[in-house]
């Protein structure tokens, strides 16, 4: 099972944790499985955010696999120019 | 596997050529058509009257007079946009921004506008709509909209999280890792030093133009000048109630965006006011407009905190950075924060950014956006560091540069990163070994941006003679038509010149995100790598039918399908001919989420010359050093880092929002904001340093933003060497510059 790191402002839809365990093998688990646990989560979720898997963050392809042992963290998803 | 986004260290055979790019003599010509430069029978002319206070309540907006004026044929208010955002508070501010609903928050606001048949009517019409505003307390400066007692801007906007009463700071966001507190302990150096940046533009020399036009059945067009064609056809659609399919929206050529065509501004306005007409409307801003109502970037207050040990290790680092969203609540702030630290291995690490209110116009993404301020802050210290503890400031950054498998100040841990080669590559250059002469200074500074992808579609159609037209829905703002048309021929295995790459409108491909995020070279690039594939797999069917052999026995090599075994080929030309009797057109598509997109560093060397008579600085050389992955097209490559140092050095020196007493936007023009000429730019030297992203299969990686986010720095630590003098606020004007000289009784020795 993932240990789920929250960056920045994240942190406030988990209830201030800095990281929870969450199954899933894929983005899509993840999140649906997060956003029921922590429905604050789920608006986050629908703004838009990042997910970074071993150091790679991913925004929009849910399909991603989150391999075994992975480095899983969530962030907010930023603006470009 | 077509789709497969791994990098393969492919060797190439056009990709990194520097060939002629397809939109060049239409350019030069004058033929490229921009955001003002179409037609449609029967337009009215549009114009938006705006707001001459920095905040007031609408009581009434009186237009019965302008009204009955020959040749107006429709005027609106926030009346005519009614609230369909449905509880979407981004979505929100945008209509509010389009027009004000009830108060006027900024000088520049909207608040009416007017289609008529021509433009000396329309502006007759504006000086007849009567508002009745009641003028209330405003507030321009990030530092005093932070106060107790600072006029509310958007009292509807709650701080996030907190149920206090209603403030100008709607959020507050922390990043980092580790105790800064236990970090500045170890420390035998701790330097503290504040920072303010003003608000700047950014300064594309197109205004923001657009014809739109909405019929009586509901089906709308807009031609406009815009860094997303598909994101302005879904916004404007949810602001109006349309189905998005019922809108079909074509970018113009753009004449600049920088982020600022990232936004919707007066669009919804014009397809309104041209619903209402039921006549076209065409809406272009003038000069003044843009300035006063159109994307600026933040200004900011920052302060930072650094400890470090004697030996030269960074062991805690802390920032407070307040950047403002203009009226409204903005990201800006937050991603200051994400990106303050970002290229540094720092055990002890915390910075919290701030989104502050004020009455300015709403701040828009202006390339990278909110990192430059942040790195002025962040580098400019690091260098008070290295002075302090005697060590080169290189030297410096390099004993603490982030590296592969250091934990981001962002959160995420890093893949493989440049910011060491980039360093190394500034310490070997032989402008680091020039002599200063006299009055001259030298300062290097490095900068961060993250890069991001995106959805992505492409359409690659092979004709019947074999030349190739390439779809993309990603805007052209630097070279996407010469670059995706390199790609392309690569794949395929033809001549550069067999392809025309043409940008798509939102009617005529699938969703695309926009170009944004240094985005477009590294998602177009994939999705016309895998559409080039996907043609290619026809061709091979097509070859396979003709020689009546299985399709796993024809391979694709240099433009042409080889039945593995025999001595027979057939190219893609005569594919193509033959295409009508073997089953049809041949094309290729490909839509994906181009996600993987790798960050991005850089490093830069400014050498300036302050004169101590007047405190004017003048850049007289510079040098930018920038991992691009892989260069497809060198000279966009090198264009986009030196475009980037150009911006951030008419930033650093010159460029300023200046609001008088009244909060009114005292310099909306070029005479009096004065962004660099060639005369004020030394030639920018370049270094592309190649270091593959694992997650793009040609390597690359994006390299339109990071060039603006060092110079700020670069120009900083320089200035200040050259002056003698530390300079904390940008821009470094003749005025501040003097004042710093004096100030610190400097003027002699400058002198000598």
């Amino acid at each position: 099972m993932p240990e789920v790191q929250f960056f920045g402002g994240l942190r406030d839809a988990v209830d201030g944790a800095e990281s929870i365990r969450v199954e899933g093998t894929t983005v899509r688990e993840l999140l649906k499985n997060l956003s029921r646990e922590y429905p604050p989560m789920r608006q986050r979720i629908e703004q838009g955010i990042a997910i970074a898997i071993d150091g790679v963050i991913y925004r929009d392809d849910w399909e991603q696999r989150i391999p075994e042992g992975a480095e899983v963290g969530l962030l907010s998803r930023i603006a470009g120019g | 596997m077509i789709d497969d986004n791994k990098f393969t260290n492919q060797k190439f055979k056009l990709v990194g050529k520097r060939v002629m790019r397809p939109d060049g003599v239409d350019k030069v010509t004058g033929r490229a058509r921009y955001g003002a430069d179409t037609f449609a029978p029967g337009q009215l002319v549009g114009v938006i009257l705006r707001s001459p206070h920095a905040h007031a309540k609408i009581r009434g907006i009186d237009i019965r007079r302008a009204e009955k004026l020959k040749g107006v044929k429709a005027i609106i208010t926030s009346a005519d946009l009614p609230d369909l955002t449905d509880g979407d508070g981004e979505l929100y501010d945008i209509l509010e921004n389009c027009m004000a609903r009830g108060k006027a928050l900024y000088d520049g606001h909207a608040v009416a506008a007017v289609a008529a048949s021509d433009a000396k009517a329309a502006r007759k019409a504006l000086q007849l709509i009567k508002v009745d505003y009641e003028i209330l307390p405003h507030v321009t400066d990030v530092d005093e909209a932070m106060g107790p007692d600072a006029p509310i801007v958007q009292p509807r906007v709650q701080p996030k999280g907190k149920s206090e009463k209603p403030g100008n700071v709607a959020g507050v966001t922390t990043y980092g890792h580790g105790d800064v507190d236990v970090g500045f302990e170890t420390a035998d150096v701790i330097i503290e030093k504040s920072y303010k940046t003003e608000q700047v533009h950014q300064g594309y020399i197109e205004p923001h133009a657009c014809l739109a036009s909405v019929g009586p059945d509901g089906h709308g067009e807009l031609w406009v000048t815009t860094q997303g064609q598909f994101a302005y056809r879904n916004t404007c659609a949810a602001l109006l109630g349309m189905d998005i399919s019922q809108l079909k929206v074509t970018s113009s050529e753009i004449g600049g965006g920088f982020g600022g065509k990232t936004h919707v501004w007066m669009e919804p306005v014009a397809l309104a006011l041209s619903r209402k007409a039921n006549r076209p409307v065409k809406l272009v801003m003038s000069r003044e407009d843009v300035f006063r109502a159109s994307g600026p970037a933040s200004s900011t207050s920052i302060d930072v905190k650094l400890g470090a040990t004697r030996d030269g290790r960074i062991v805690a680092a802390d920032a407070a950075l307040r950047y403002d969203g203009g009226a409204f609540p903005g990201p800006w702030g937050e991603i200051g924060a994400m990106a303050a630290w970002a290229c540094y291995d720092i055990e002890n690490v915390r910075s919290v950014g701030y989104e502050v209110m004020v009455n300015r116009p709403k701040v828009a993404a202006y390339r990278a956006p909110s990192a430059p301020m942040a790195a002025f802050a962040i580098e400019s210290t690091l260098t008070l560091m290295a002075d302090d503890l005697g060590i080169d400031p290189v030297e410096f950054r390099l004993k603490n540069a982030a590296r592969e498998g250091t934990r981001a100040s962002y959160g995420p841990t890093y893949g493989p990163i440049g910011i060491v080669p980039t360093l190394e590559a500034v310490k070997d250059h032989p402008h680091m070994r020039a002599r200063l002469g006299k009055n001259q200074g030298r300062g290097v500074a490095c900068g961060f941006w993250f890069n991001f992808g995106g959805q992505t579609c492409a359409d690659l159609a092979i004709g019947v003679d074999g030349t190739v037209g390439l779809s993309i829905g990603t805007v052209d703002v630097g070279g996407a038509r010469a670059s995706m048309s390199l790609i392309a021929a690569e794949e395929l295995g033809i001549p550069y010149e067999q392809v025309r790459c043409n940008i798509a409108d939102t009617a005529s491909l699938g969703h695309n995100d926009m170009t944004d995020g240094s985005r477009g070279t590294f998602s177009s690039g994939m999705a016309t790598i895998f559409a080039a594939r996907d043609a290619i797999e026809q061709m091979r069917k097509r070859a396979a039918k003709t020689w009546g052999i299985a399709v796993k026995n024809v391979s694709w090599k240099d433009g042409k399908a080889i039945a593995k075994g025999k001595r027979k080929s057939l190219t893609l030309k005569e594919l193509a001919e033959a295409s009508p009797n073997t089953g049809g057109p041949i094309s290729g598509h490909s839509q994906t989420v181009a996600d993987g997109a790798g960050v991005s560093f850089a490093s830069h060397i400014c050498d300036v010359e302050v004169d101590p008579e007047t405190g004017a600085a003048k850049v007289i050389r510079y040098t930018v050093v920038q991992d691009a992955g892989k260069a497809v097209h060198p000279d966009y490559v090198e264009g986009q880092f030196q475009g980037g140092a150009a911006q951030g050095i008419g930033w650093a020196l010159n460029e300023e929002y200046v609001y008088g007493e009244d909060g009114c936007l005292q310099n909306p023009g070029f005479l009096d904001y004065r962004i660099p000429v060639c005369s004020d730019l030394p030639f920018i030297d370049t270094k592309i340093l190649e270091i593959p992203n694992p997650n793009h299969p040609y390597g690359i990686r994006g390299v339109g933003e990071t060039s603006i986010v060092p110079p700020l720095a670069a120009i900083a630590n320089a200035v200040s060497d050259a002056a003698g003098v530390r300079m904390t606020h940008v821009p470094m004007s003749p005025p501040r510059i003097l004042a710093a000289i004096k100030s610190s009784g400097g003027e002699q020795a400058l002198e000598n």
